[in-house]
């Protein structure tokens, strides 16, 4: 199928817009005029994301990759109720790179920002709808009934007046795919209230396989004839190999060749074995580069010094009212100053694909976050043109953000190019560490006006951190943003708080270091940094933080997910060594609309150790319509476990460019011991599903850090908060 | 080239094992049995966690040499049908979520539970504490191993 192909749909796109609260979705549904009847071939399509056999088997094309957020059920779910399918009878496959599945919003097929099953709720919808449509007016046209007389239940369409039932399976063996599909109006999808998939917990469709070692992800493959490779990569931007020890790796057993890249050395071997060893022993001479001056405990201050000087100008990335204005003529000034490390992403399957260049083109094998790109780019890797490519979309063990950067597929790639054989390309852990992608490291300065009844009447807010943007989507992109990194300044914009006058600025710190978006992108490190200073603003008010919060909110969503959390942590009562602290967080965008939560950590402090326990932590979220509500609290919940790791322990730091850190002994992640006791409710309001995969990642930390002051009366102002800054904040 | 003797999931096998062969590779590459992951190679982590003799083990510490005569079991073996009741107990808690390092977990507490077949709430943590998971799946890990022990 093309495009074009699939711009003859008869959905009608005004139909779309309208069902979708204002959004401005670029998308038709397609199908295929060519396919006959609806069980032509292994199963007769009938548009881009269905597929319906002569046994009643249907297959559900999901267009979002699988990470571990749960999508290769939610999405197929939101086809399944309007379809009316029998669930039992579903099969999932995940879509070909194939611009029909673009994601509506981001108009490439990728998985980012926790908006898969916002962005394709609406298209989805209207595909089952529609598939539904088709085999009713099939049934109907073999009954010679009006379609108005007929209705369906799970995978069967009935005449109740005559008391006939056709399978959907049955109708697949005769009816026709239309010419133009069936038009629907938004008002005609099933009503919320009458579904029975949507918010019922059905069981996620991966789970069986990951609990008994059938699931297959890319470093899983395997195909004939196939070589070991791995890579040794630059460790900063514009670098690259100047000389190596070939002759040295070239003799070592088990290996087949040794490449260099612009980028940095392959070796390629026999065994998987056989690479790392021969890795491990080559001796790279780096060409110099900008990048081998970063030293990060160095650089942080200076990052400091830049959000303290006026003269340091920033890009304005959020702006509402007049902040310097009100600052200006501000009765009083509350001025904090927040920093925050370099973070790894750590997924635990280490880059891995499988990839073999042949005279007639890729053939790939490779989870990614964009699968649209990660062809794209192989193919030039390859030196063919995408059409060229057979691509093997499989889950990704972690992404958080990091599998959208596609570098390894192009690594694959070049290796079996180089040898003309399938390769499996593994970065070994230390590799992938040496080699990450970190969420920037950021300097950040608050200052906020108050006037003379010490309301809030300006804030301004100061981010100095490396970019992402230009080196995720290119220079052009940022240009075309006026140099808004949305990555980085996200959340620093305050749309749920009474502040008349606001403004965000981020201050560029380009040094050579590898960035990435990272679970929760700028909500990370900017919301700890103002929900702390909130905290401070309250007891400027001789305030309780739920009470300060409550009368500066404005949204009433707001107000009632910090109420909800207060709740539910009791916050008002005393703990004997222990103390609550309470944070606001959301996920969105105002297109998209924003999820909401509100969290309160309970900690204890070991002042000798300076060791933070977190015992408790409960979340009321605010999440639209919960689609599957077992699964949106695993996703709270493991986001807070990965947002404790941001908080307590985890830090990347740079000695002459080259990270410091190499395994899990010396980047530790959260562990079973460590972890908090969970209490997680959900609230729906309205009918539209919000993002969740992240929702948590911007209010764990400054919970913490909040609680840790009303415990201690000291404000950690630095994240990680590991025992040694912890011993000199109480100092 | 030295050639190893073991059983696997209960079958003979002989692989040629050179000097520097670790079991992990060999499980997943040789014999192609991917379940069991890999994660750190450094034993830090626990997503190659299998069983050599009833002992959970880290098959990227262990060399291929070492299981001379010995019996592995790695998740495929766990069960003939995916049926063990800690696989019951991880599908009906939906404790996965990448999934990659739940082989391991399942491992490890495979062991667990038939040494200590109803374990507290802290013998779960202690003893589970060396397998990373980096979506946070722990409590329904947790979770799981109780509901296992219960229903056995």
């Amino acid at each position: 199928m093309t495009a074009s192909d699939v711009t003859r749909s008869g959905l009608s796109r005004r139909a779309v817009l309208a069902g979708s609260a204002g959004l401005s979705f670029a998308f038709a549904l397609g199908f295929d005029p060519g396919a006959g009847a609806l069980a032509a071939g292994p199963g007769g399509r009938i548009n881009a994301y269905v597929r319906i056999a002569t046994d009643g088997t249907i297959t559900i094309i999901n267009p979002a990759a699988e990470m571990g957020q749960g999508v290769n059920t939610a999405i197929p779910l939101i086809i399944a109720e309007e379809l009316d399918a029998d669930w039992s009878k579903v099969k999932v496959e995940t879509a070909p790179v194939d611009p029909v599945y673009n994601h509506p919003v981001l108009r490439t097929q990728m998985v980012v920002a926790s908006i898969s099953v916002r962005g394709y709720w609406m298209p989805c919808r209207m595909a089952g709808a529609q598939a539904r449509r088709v085999l009713m007016e099939a049934a109907a046209g073999r009954w010679g009934v009006p379609l108005a007389e007929v209705s369906t239940e799970p995978s069967a369409v009935l005449h109740k007046a005559s008391n006939r039932r056709m399978t959907y399976g049955e109708i697949a063996a005769f009816a026709q795919v239309p010419e133009k599909m069936p038009e629907l109006k938004p008002e005609e999808l099933k009503p919320v209230a009458q579904f029975r998939l949507l918010g019922k917990d059905v069981t996620r469709v991966d789970v069986a396989a990951k609990s008994t070692g059938r699931e297959t992800y890319a470093i899983d493959v395997r195909v004939p004839g196939m070589l070991y490779g791995t890579l040794a990569r630059r460790p900063v931007r514009d670098s690259g190999p100047v000389s190596f020890n070939r002759d040295e790796i070239r003799q070592m057993p088990g290996i087949v060749e040794v490449v260099a890249l612009d980028h940095g050395v392959g070796v390629i071997g026999e065994t998987v074995e056989a690479v790392f060893a021969a890795r491990q022993k080559l001796k790279i001479q780096w060409k110099d580069a900008p990048g081998f001056k970063m030293n990060s405990e160095t650089a942080r201050a200076e990052y400091l010094a830049k959000v303290r000087d006026p003269a340091a100008k920033g890009v304005v990335g959020r702006n509402t009212g007049d902040a310097m204005g009100a600052i200006a003529s501000a009765a009083r000034v509350h001025t904090s100053e927040f920093t925050t490390d370099y973070v790894y992403h750590a997924q635990m399957e280490p880059h891995a694909c499988v990839a073999s260049v042949t005279p007639d083109g890729l053939e790939l094998w490779a989870g990614t976050q964009w699968p649209t790109r990660t062809v794209e780019d192989a193919a030039k890797a390859a030196g063919v043109p995408a059409a060229k490519v057979k691509f093997h979309h499989l889950t990704m063990g972690g992404g958080y953000g990091r599998n959208a950067f596609v570098e390894y597929a192009v690594d694959a790639t070049l290796l079996s190019k180089a040898v003309g054989k399938p390769v499996k390309m593994i970065q070994s852990r230390e590799d992938d560490m040496a080699n990450g992608r970190f969420r920037p490291m950021t300097a950040q300065r608050i200052v906020v006006a108050l006037d003379g009844q010490g309301k809030v009447s300006g804030w301004r807010h100061r981010i100095a951190a490396d970019t992402i943007v230009p080196y995720l989507y290119g220079q052009e992109r940022m240009d075309a943003q006026k140099g808004v990194d949305h990555i980085v300044v996200y959340g620093a914009d305050m749309p749920h708080y009474e502040v008349p006058n606001h403004v965000a600025e981020h201050i560029y710190e380009e040094r050579g270091v590898r960035t990435a978006a990272w679970r929760g992108i700028g909500a990370g490190h900017n919301n700890f940094a103002i929900e702390v200073v909130l905290d401070e603003l309250a007891r400027m008010a001789g305030e309780d933080p739920v009470a300060y919060r409550l009368a500066i909110l404005k949204d009433p969503r707001a107000k009632a997910v910090v109420q909800k959390a207060s709740q539910m942590a009791d916050f008002s009562r005393k703990r004997d060594g222990r103390a609550l602290g309470v944070a606001f967080s959301k996920l969105g965008a105002p297109p998209i609309g924003f999820a909401l939560i509100a969290t309160v950590a309970e900690v204890s402090v070991d002042r000798a150790s300076g060791k933070i326990g977190v015992h408790n932590l409960w979340m009321a979220a605010d999440v639209g319509l919960p689609l599957q509500p077992s699964n949106i609290v695993a996703q709270l919940e493991g986001a807070a476990v990965y947002s404790l790791g941001a908080a307590l322990k985890e830090r990347v730091t740079i000695k002459n460019g080259l990270v410091e850190q190499s395994n899990f002994h010396d980047y530790e992640i959260m562990r079973m011991s460590e972890i908090p006791a969970m209490h997680t409710e959900l609230i729906r309001s309205g009918d539209i599903p919000l993002p969740v995969g992240e929702l948590s990642m911007g209010a764990t930390l400054p919970a913490i850090a909040n609680a840790v002051f009303a415990l201690t009366g000291k404000t950690l102002r630095h994240a990680p908060f590991t025992p040694e800054r912890v011993k000199q904040a109480l100092a | 080239m030295a050639s190893v003797a073991f059983t696997i999931n209960g079958q003979a096998v002989t692989l040629a094992a050179e000097p520097n062969a670790s079991l992990l590779w060999a499980v997943r590459e040789q014999i192609g049995l991917t379940g069991t992951k890999f994660g750190c190679g450094s034993g830090l982590c626990g997503a190659c966690t299998l069983h050599v003799n009833g002992e959970a083990v880290r098959s990227c510490q262990t060399s291929l040499q070492s299981v001379a005569g010995k019996r592995v079991t790695t998740i495929e073996g766990l069960s003939a049908n995916g049926d063990h009741p800690l696989q019951k107990a991880w599908i009906a808690e939906q404790t996965p979520q990448c999934g990659y390092c739940q082989s391991g977990q399942i491992m490890k507490a495979a062991e667990l539970l038939a040494k200590t077949p109803k374990p507290t709430r802290e013998q779960i943590v202690q003893h589970m504490d060396g397998n990373l998971c980096r979506c946070g799946a722990y409590p329904r890990i947790a979770s799981a191993i109780e509901r296992a022990s219960k229903e056995g």
